[in-house]
């Protein structure tokens, strides 16, 4: 191998792998800003130029790899899922009762997305490929009357966990936002410490505007941790750094495709790596 | 959140005013501002590094006037300049020809195309007194052929019976032939989401076109799109040469810089703009509107 000097033209390079990879320009700039004050115009010998990349990258997010820990002292242990239109809230849900009931868990899902059509039927196709009894009610039923109902049932039948469906909704419309804060409302009304997760899944292919929804979905909607979906792409989710440098919220796992195992932990040193385009 | 160009080219041009015309050294200044707003904006690197380009020739040696600060002047340079590469001139949805006219809908996992077939027939039906048959190619996501048929009973439009077992191809093959003998003005056909890198799933893509010979194919992505919007809508537009572009999610806060990636990668026009999840939220594409929001005014 030749050895490389991180000189100008090589930083400018990063700095193009970062805004491609959607980081945003104050993150990007963070980045390259922190390899030219401590690498520049060294020599970067026995390692690729895009594994310093991949280091810096790792540092913001190595803190926001936290597991989603199922704390048992909750029956049901409940999980709200919440998000945009179309970012992977159900399928999501899908995939973790299938990660539960694999751990032994007995899984129970609330059909919460009464709005969109035909939205209670995709939610009964996966709990019958995972096992999971689905709550429903007919499409345009109260959300927050389900979500009760939902609630109730679990904790009566003694489920383990509870994962509750939402409608997709987009965090600049107001009024769309109450109705989930009064979901949580109501379900508080069966359990006080309820809900016990509340999961904002991200699309991986969206670019800054992730950041303000989890500004406005972590105000409204209290998120305790995120899930990034569609990274079987070649979008590569920068936006995440950026997120985890400013709001710090764990990051719990990542999607990597339509079917039922396709969702695994979040890594943050492969997720960097990834980003800063070096082979693994 | 954002400060807007104008605010940061008034700035850097304070001073400046009644200065002669633009020199060289003012219009790089203002040109890396007007990249970081892009780059915020989610415009494409690709693509800002282009139109940076395009707008420096536009921009230097013009004469600074002294009714307008050099800011304004650059910020309305940048903004003739989005709504040049935006498309001037509105390219309406196409159902001139011998009837079924086909439109096959394409895009990415959850970009908005079921929803927005529904919205387009019910647009067509309402509007231009269309017959139009919707077909689910969606053989893959859970309950996708059920969305579809729920929304054509919502709108009044039919849609092609399901049938369980049948491949895409094979529904496509069966939706064409009931278009014709149906006497369908209109056939509207959805796919599954796919990712533009997926062979398999691209290679049914390119199937589905060549058995149903569409008069439109329309890729469906979301107005808040990142830095993959011209990798996407190039992998596309190869593989099944699109003839327009929907963009969905303009309801949203995003600034939309994927509108901008998308035509220049590809230089297809964008047709409609989807607002909203309500089956009457589709509007015509209005250039200016998407620029003054690239540029947050
Ligand atoms: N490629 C890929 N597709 C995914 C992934 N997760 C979800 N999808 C697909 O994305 C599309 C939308 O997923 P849904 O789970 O319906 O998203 P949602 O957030 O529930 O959507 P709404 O309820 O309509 O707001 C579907 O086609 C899913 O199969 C993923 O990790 N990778
Ligand atoms: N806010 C908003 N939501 C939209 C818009 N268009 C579609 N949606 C919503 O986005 C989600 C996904 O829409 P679909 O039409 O199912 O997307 P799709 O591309 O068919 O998804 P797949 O078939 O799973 O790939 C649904 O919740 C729709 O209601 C829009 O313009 N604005
Ligand atoms: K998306
Ligand atoms: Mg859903
Ligand atoms: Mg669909």
């Amino acid at each position: 191998f030749t050895k490389r000097k991180l000189d100008a033209a090589t930083l400018d390079e990063l700095e193009d792998v970062l805004l491609q990879a959607d980081l945003g320009m104050d993150t990007t700039s963070a980045i390259v800003e922190t390899l030219r004050r401590d690498r520049f115009n060294r020599d970067i010998s026995g390692e690729d130029v895009r594994a310093v990349l991949s280091d810096e990258v790792g540092k913001a997010l190595t803190p926001v790899a936290r597991p989603l820990v199922i704390d048992t002292a909750h029956k049901p242990f409940v999980i709200l899922m919440v998000g945009v239109n179309g970012s992977g809230k159900t399928t999501t849900i899908g995939k973790l009762a299938q990660k539960f009931a694999a751990e032994g868990r007995t899984v129970m899902l609330a059909a919460g997305d009464t709005f969109r059509a035909a939205a209670i039927e995709q939610l009964e196709i996966w709990g019958r490929r995972t096992g999971a009894p689905v709550v429903a009610k007919p499409a345009g039923s109260d959300a927050s009357g389900l979500a009760f109902d939902a609630v109730t049932r679990a904790r009566a039948e003694g489920k383990d966990v509870l994962i509750i469906d939402t409608a997709g909704r987009l965090q600049n419309r107001d009024e769309l936002m109450s109705e989930l804060e009064k979901i949580i409302r109501v379900i508080r009304k069966v359990d006080p410490t309820a809900p016990h997760a509340v999961l904002l899944t991200l699309d991986a292919t969206t670019g800054q505007n992730a950041l303000n929804q989890v500004e406005i979905f972590g105000k409204r909607a209290g998120v305790t941790g995120l899930v990034m979906t569609k990274l079987d792409g070649t979008a590569r989710g920068g936006i995440l750094v950026a997120i985890a440098r400013r709001f710090g919220l764990p990051v719990h796992f990542i999607g990597v495709g339509e079917g039922v195992d396709d969702l695994q932990p979040f890594q943050a040193s492969d997720f960097a790596a990834a980003i800063a385009g070096k082979e693994q | 959140m954002f400060e807007s160009l104008s605010d940061r080219l008034g700035k850097i041009f304070d001073g400046l005013r009644g200065r002669g015309a633009l020199s060289e050294n003012d219009v790089n200044e203002a040109l890396r501002e007007v990249r970081r707003a892009l780059i915020e904006a989610d415009v494409s690197l690709e693509v800002v590094r282009a139109f940076v380009e395009q707008v420096r020739e536009r921009a230097v040696g013009v004469e600074v006037t002294r009714s307008v600060t050099p800011g304004q002047q650059v910020v309305k340079i940048v903004h003739d300049e989005l709504v040049r590469v935006l498309g001037e001139t509105a390219v309406p949805l196409d159902t001139a020809t011998t009837p079924p006219a086909t439109i096959l809908m394409v895009g990415l996992q959850g970009s908005g195309k079921t929803t927005t077939t529904a919205k387009i027939a019910k647009r067509l039906k309402d509007k231009q007194n269309k017959k139009v048959l919707m077909a689910s190619l969606d053989t893959r996501r859970p309950a996708a052929m059920e969305q579809l048929r729920v929304l054509g009973t919502q709108i009044g439009v039919d849609t092609l019976p399901i049938v369980p077992s049948e491949t895409p191809v094979q529904i496509a093959r069966r939706a064409a032939r009931e278009g014709k003998l149906g006497g369908y003005d209109v056939l509207m056909l959805d796919t599954a989401g796919r990712t533009h890198i997926d062979e398999e799933l691209m290679a049914e893509t390119a199937e589905i076109k060549a058995v149903s010979d569409p008069h439109e194919v329309l890729l469906v992505a979301d107005a808040l799109t990142g830095q993959d919007a011209i990798n996407l809508a190039r992998s596309f537009d190869q593989r099944v040469d699109i003839t327009g572009i929907v963009l969905t999610r303009v309801d949203g806060d995003g600034r939309g810089g994927a509108a901008l990636s998308m035509r220049a990668a590809t230089g297809k026009p964008i047709k409609l703009i989807a607002t909203g999840e309500k089956m009457d939220a589709l509007e015509d594409f209005h250039p200016g509107r998407i620029a003054d929001r690239i540029l947050g005014m």
